[in-house]
């Protein structure tokens, strides 16, 4: 069986506006292995929940895919019919959203959302569904799920309502589930319970993952590999231990200091000066480059694409700083 | 510098009506209710220090940062603020008292009004305190310091808030505060609406602030390693209750309270040092009908019936360091794994 579920290639994603088109994914470069969780993490408007977006193919107009293509189980999904692709989602890629509370629907039961789901993807009547859905709630740690089966999502808190919308993305049984910022909107502590939700999904089915989220705590507790993403650029990739404790592109070196600590006393967090550039400013060369301390000559004339590091095996960083024939 | 704190808190509790409309409760024969979001808190901040108040939503924390500046005033309790009680105070004092506390809110989207230029909403405060004759220089003049200040250019006042970003907002925000020259700031989550990058900045410039002119913080988050990071002393919020009161540093090496310990187990691991992360048992109860005893008990693995009758005070367990809890008290807590 073929190793990669997921492979986005050269994905361009553009905004055509009145007098010019903006590009928001520049060429982003990945893959997905089963049963993984892949991180993707980068500040707000670097392009994370745009990739999710794009793969799921829920791209808002006039934003669109100009070049490129995923491909998921060797199927080329990008270019799919609007109803093709309404198949796919659902069944085979799964999404949960940031907030809970928009993502269920107020004025129907849990039960009813759940077998709707699960009849629109799977053969069963009325009955089976409604014991799947038991079996789907207590998958994700509801309790006393038979129970509460019935409830509204009102009756439901922040943490549980999540755990209801990752049932939700569970119920055509995906290969893919695309958690978007899952735990932003929940406290630290139901935090903690929602990551072990989504890792023991990928341990017992096999799913992949595609985590999207801006906490570093996060990926470096649930992601098995990460994406940092800049400016609608892949600007690392790699394992997750490599990336958090050894970064190598500067901005990752950057982010990664920016965090303060809790278990050393920093007297001052690094910073890293300015701010992500808006589309419509970014900076010729590599993107990075007025923000960059190791900034040289060829950064400013020419992008980098993703090259492999030579000490870390599974590293790729978008930087010139590593390109060996620059640097014999 | 005298030894009485800046802020002193006392037996502060404030009770919110939460019953339903009169005719409703005549016709449904329902009792009235009250939501006690801040439940006898006592605490003090001296002068140039940095007070943080943690805990999960809903446990109080901005309802407390709220009655500081007077936005809403005590159900019981004292606020003093060097020695005087805001409500009381009338005419001029008050004037000055208010000027005095200022603060800096969570959402920098929200918090500046979108039609007016950066250099009207900075220098709004020194017109509404009638600063103008103590100031040596020009407003004009005045606002491009502030700006300056906060790493902003002097120019940007003629700008309008939506051409920022959010670090930046959050920038004007602070020169906002300080242009009433304050000398305590309620900071109330001043960064979790921004990325990492952006709030170590920000962080950063507090800091460079409290240096600079001696400010004193009181400053709420949920975010633990900020808080950490930010403050002298912490105080800990579970259900409108303080149950955990010690400097920072001592917090995090010995959390006394079986709170605290949940809340610093489930702190994710960036650092990837192999400390393993404890998923947190339950949720916060609803505040309406909250635990009898200990509200903490239904959550915590040493409780008993003592827990569930009493309610426990806060009692040293270190010097300097309190916690509310029978088990620390009865001394049945193992002692915690120290994470720093």
């Amino acid at each position: 069986m073929n190793d990669v579920l997921l492979s986005v290639r050269d994905l361009v994603v553009e905004f055509p506006k009145r007098d010019k088109v903006l590009t928001a994914l520049d060429h982003i470069n990945l893959e997905v292995r089963r049963g993984e969780i892949l991180g993707m993490v980068g500040e707000s408007g670097a392009g994370k929940s745009l990739t999710g977006a794009a793969i799921i193919g829920l791209l808002e107009p006039p934003g669109r895919i100009a070049h490129g293509e995923i491909v998921l189980d060797g199927q080329r999904i990008d270019n799919l019919p609007y109803g093709q692709m309404r198949r796919i989602r659902g069944r085979k890629i799964g999404m949960v959203f940031q907030d809970p509370l928009t993502s269920l629907n107020p004025i129907l039961t849990i039960a009813e959302q759940l077998i709707e789901t699960i009849r629109t993807h799977l053969p069963m009547n009325e009955k089976q569904a409604r014991e799947r859905a038991v079996e789907l709630l207590e998958e994700v740690g509801i309790p006393a799920a038979r129970r509460r089966l019935d409830d509204y999502p009102h009756h439901f808190s922040g943490g549980m309502r999540q755990r209801v919308v990752i049932a939700l993305a569970l119920a055509g049984e995906p290969d893919l589930i695309i958690a978007d910022e899952p735990t932003t909107a929940l406290d630290v502590s139901v935090q903690a319970q929602i990551i072990d939700v989504l890792k023991r999904l990928c341990r017992d089915r096999g799913a992949s993952v595609i985590l999207v989220t801006h906490d570093m705590g996060v990926i470096a507790e649930a992601a098995d590999r990460v994406a940092v993403l800049y400016a609608g650029r892949v600007a690392e990739i790699g394992p997750v231990r490599q990336v958090v404790k050894d970064p190598s592109h500067p901005y990752t070196v950057g982010l990664m200091g920016s965090i303060p600590s809790v278990v050393h006393d920093i007297d001052r967090l690094t910073q890293i000066p300015g701010s992500m550039p808006r589309l419509d400013n970014i900076p010729q060369g590599c993107a990075f480059n007025p923000r960059c301390s190791q900034v040289h000559d060829r950064c400013y004339r020419d992008r980098p694409n993703l090259i492999a590091v030579e000490s870390k095996p599974d590293n790729q960083v978008a930087c010139w700083l590593f390109d060996e024939r620059a640097s014999s | 510098m005298s030894s009485q704190p800046l802020l002193h808190v006392e037996n502060l509790s404030r009770e919110f009506d939460v019953s339903k409309p009169w005719l409703n409760r005549v016709i449904e024969r329902l009792p009235e209710q009250h939501l006690r979001a801040v439940d006898n808190v006592s605490f003090d901040i001296p002068r140039g220090e940095t007070f943080a108040l943690v805990g999960e939503s809903g446990s109080g924390k901005s309802t407390i940062a709220k009655l500081v500046v007077d936005l809403i005033r005590p159900t019981r309790g004292r606020i003093l603020f060097d020695g005087k009680n805001l409500p009381e105070t009338r005419g001029r004092e008050f004037i000055t008292l208010r000027r005095r506390v200022q603060m800096i809110f969570q959402d920098p989207f929200a918090s500046l009004n979108p039609r007016w230029r950066v250099g009207d909403i900075i220098s709004e405060p020194i017109y509404a305190f009638d600063l103008t004759s103590q100031l040596k220089t020009s407003v004009t003049r005045r606002v491009e310091e502030l700006l300056e200040t906060v790493g902003l250019a002097g120019r940007d006042r003629h700008k309008f808030p939506h051409e920022f970003s959010g670090g930046q907002r959050q920038r004007i925000a602070i020169a906002r505060a300080l242009s009433a020259m304050p000398d305590f700031l309620v900071c109330d989550e001043p960064t979790s609406a921004l990325d990492v990058s952006v709030q170590a900045q920000i962080l950063n410039l507090m800091r460079d602030l409290q240096e600079e002119l001696g400010l004193t913080y009181l400053f709420i988050s949920h975010d633990m390693s900020v808080v950490r990071h930010m403050a002298d002393r912490i105080g800990v919020l579970y259900l409108g209750a303080l149950v955990e009161n010690a400097p920072a540093q001592e917090l995090f090496r010995n959390p006394s309270h079986p709170y605290t310990r949940m809340l610093l187990d489930a702190i994710p691991d960036h650092e990837m040092t192999g400390r393993k992360r404890k998923p947190v048992k339950g949720e916060i109860p609803n505040p309406i009908d909250p635990p009898s005893g200990c509200t903490f008990h239904p959550r915590c693995e040493y409780a008993n019936d003592r827990c569930k009758a009493e309610v426990p005070h806060l009692i040293a367990t270190a010097s300097d360091h309190y916690a509310s809890c029978f088990a620390v008290e009865e001394g049945r807590l193992p002692k915690a794994e120290a994470i720093a």
